[in-house]
């Protein structure tokens, strides 16, 4: 009879954290995704930044587009990931989520998807749009598959930066080093080959080469280990992110 | 004491933060359906203790359980059936009352049939069915703070934690939230009420904790802890001119009594013969040439018993009001 209770419970408990996550990712996008802000950072400036590449050189357009997709992806989940859990913690507003049946890892995760999805919405657009227009083919499973997991692993970055720091503006300020870093070392604009060679190894540091390598591969059907390796050198990153992003928080509450 | 139907058991509790005591190994009981006024100035332990009851923060030492459920460990399942309103007002300004109350809804699992009645009647019930388009950013102090109550209650829970509700509201406001609050005794809820303001706790509480420095120095009924101070005389002093730079000459007049300065130019004096009082201060007034305006015998209030209790100066409870801040439920 005891075990069967704590089965009940253990069902009751996990269906609450489910529920939770759900509804404070829905929460989100409406209170701070589907807004100006979120989608000029997510689309606008990734647009722009591949057009003055386009007008540079308007031959390779195509050759664009996995690192376009790559900077949409980067900018669309941390825009507002990054600065929303500390504004609540200011707000007092995650204190309220922290009040209801729910873990704090179940309220970060609820967090994280907020910026997944905005990023979701944002990559598919852009994806959609590369596709139809340019008449792309690329591999839809290692393309999808690349995506999520690039979403989640940024959107973690995102929430790590916005836990780690004290002050809303501080997350923003700072995530823009390794943002630009990264656009410049990952072979978004340049291929990493063609930089020095200690940048290139700096750049073996950075999630988002993973990313471009991914994107690239779906769109280029380069050999599907190698894709195999980023997508898993990816998970890594967003182990990377997550943990420290937890456990940041619950520090915060201790 | 009598723990069969305790909403709350606390048993040694105890918080650190560092080298600070925030609460001293405290232990009492909350029984189903009252109302317990948790009573004390800033600092002295209240948002601590409802943050280790409510699973915001880990205690140090000791134990505790809520509705059956002991914590830590079963903390989540508690929280299922108890509503928090924090000191501040924290629901999301760009939410509409109605949107901020749906989502809480949603939040504790209220079935999506009853989200929308439970919600209209709470807005109803507290008054914010006509604004209940609006952002909740554009509400007044006292919107707020009754919409904070409303989403705290959306769930229907069993016991209700209030930090401070009346904080820094005007009186009109205070007063319609004392009446709300004293309206969910009588649906059967327990209410563990933090506040320092006394006559507050003394309109609605059945029984009073008062805490200071992290340990509870009194637990009764408001009555019987004004029947502490109630046998011993009180008597107020209103003098012509500022006395406050002379309370010690004037204690020196009263020996053992003790006098508390009110304000600049009113002292009132606890316990002792009231011949002997008159006599003192009389003699005081003469030496230092301070006329007396008025003398009166007052029947001690819960703030009398309060300070009798405490130790504690009028201004330093005056001041608590004045700051109206704590520390937040979350911070």
């Amino acid at each position: 009879m005891g075990k069967v209770m704590e089965k009940v419970r253990g069902k009751m408990m996990w269906q609450d954290q489910m529920r939770g996550i759900y509804h404070i990712t829905i929460k989100d996008m409406k209170t701070y995704y589907l807004k100006p802000p979120a989608i000029s950072w997510g689309m606008v400036f990734p647009l722009a930044w591949t057009l003055a590449f386009y007008l540079r050189n308007p031959g390779d357009f195509a050759e664009l587009v996995p690192g376009l997709l790559a900077m949409t992806i980067i900018f669309s989940t941390t825009a507002a990931e990054a600065v929303v859990i500390n504004f609540e913690l200011r707000l007092g507003t995650l204190e309220r989520l922290l009040l209801a049946p729910l873990s704090m890892t179940a309220v970060l995760l609820g967090k994280v998807l907020g910026g997944f999805l905005f990023g979701l919405m944002m990559t598919a657009i852009v994806a959609a749009g590369a596709v139809i227009y340019l008449g792309l083919k690329p591999d839809f499973v290692g393309l999808a598959l690349t995506s999520l997991i690039s979403l989640m692993v940024f959107s973690s970055m995102g929430a790590l930066f916005s836990v780690a720091v004290r002050e809303v503006f501080e997350a923003q300020t700072l995530l823009n080093l390794p943002r630009f870093l990264m656009v410049f070392l990952c072979g978004v604009v340049y291929p990493v080959s063609a930089l020095p060679e200690g940048l290139q190894l700096l750049s073996r540091l950075l999630p988002l080469t993973y990313t471009v390598q991914g994107l690239k591969a779906s769109f280029l059907s380069i050999d599907g280990t190698v894709f195999i390796w980023d997508l898993l050198i990816l998970l890594l990153f967003l182990i990377l992110f997550l943990l420290p992003a937890n456990s940041l928080l619950q520090r915060r509450f201790s | 004491m009598s723990q069969k139907n305790a909403a709350i058991i606390a048993d040694k509790l105890t918080k650190r933060y560092g080298d600070l005591l925030a609460v001293d190994c405290i232990s009492f009981h909350v029984d189903e359906g009252e109302i317990f006024g948790f009573l004390g100035p800033n600092g002295s332990g209240k948002t601590s203790t409802i943050r280790m009851l409510v699973g915001l923060t880990q205690p140090s030492g000791g134990r505790a359980s809520v509705l059956g459920c002991h914590l830590p460990g079963d903390i989540y399942l508690a929280r299922r059936y108890v509503g928090v309103v924090p000191d501040i007002s924290n629901l999301y300004d760009e939410l509409s009352a109605r949107e901020n109350l749906l989502f809480m809804a949603r939040l504790y699992g209220v079935p999506r049939s009853q989200q929308n009645s439970r919600v209209d009647r709470l807005l109803q019930d507290f008054g914010l069915y006509e604004r209940k388009e609006d952002h909740f950013a554009t509400f007044s102090r006292g919107m707020k703070r009754a919409l904070t109550i409303a989403a705290a209650l959306v769930h229907e829970p069993r016991l209700l934690f209030l930090d401070e509700p009346t904080t820094g509201l005007d009186a009109a406001a205070a007063r319609s939230l004392r009446s709300l609050i004293s309206g969910l005794r009588e649906k059967g809820l327990t209410v563990f009420l933090t506040t320092h303001y006394l006559a507050e706790a003394d309109m609605l509480c059945d029984r009073i904790a008062i805490l200071v420095r992290g340990r509870i120095v009194s637990i009764d009924t408001p009555e019987g802890l004004k029947r502490l101070v109630q046998e011993q005389s009180l008597i107020e002093f209103s003098f012509r001119g500022d006395v406050s730079g002379r309370i010690g000459a004037l204690q020196s007049f009263l020996g053992e009594l003790q006098a508390s300065l009110l304000d600049s130019s009113r002292i009132r004096i606890y316990g002792g013969d009231p011949p002997r009082i008159f006599d003192a201060v009389f003699q005081f007034s003469r030496e230092s040439g301070i006329g007396v305006e008025s003398a009166s015998t007052i029947r001690p209030s819960l703030e009398d018993a309060f300070l009798q209790i405490t130790g504690l100066s009028p201004q330093v409870m005056a001041a608590d009001k004045g700051s109206g801040k704590g520390r937040g439920v979350g911070r």
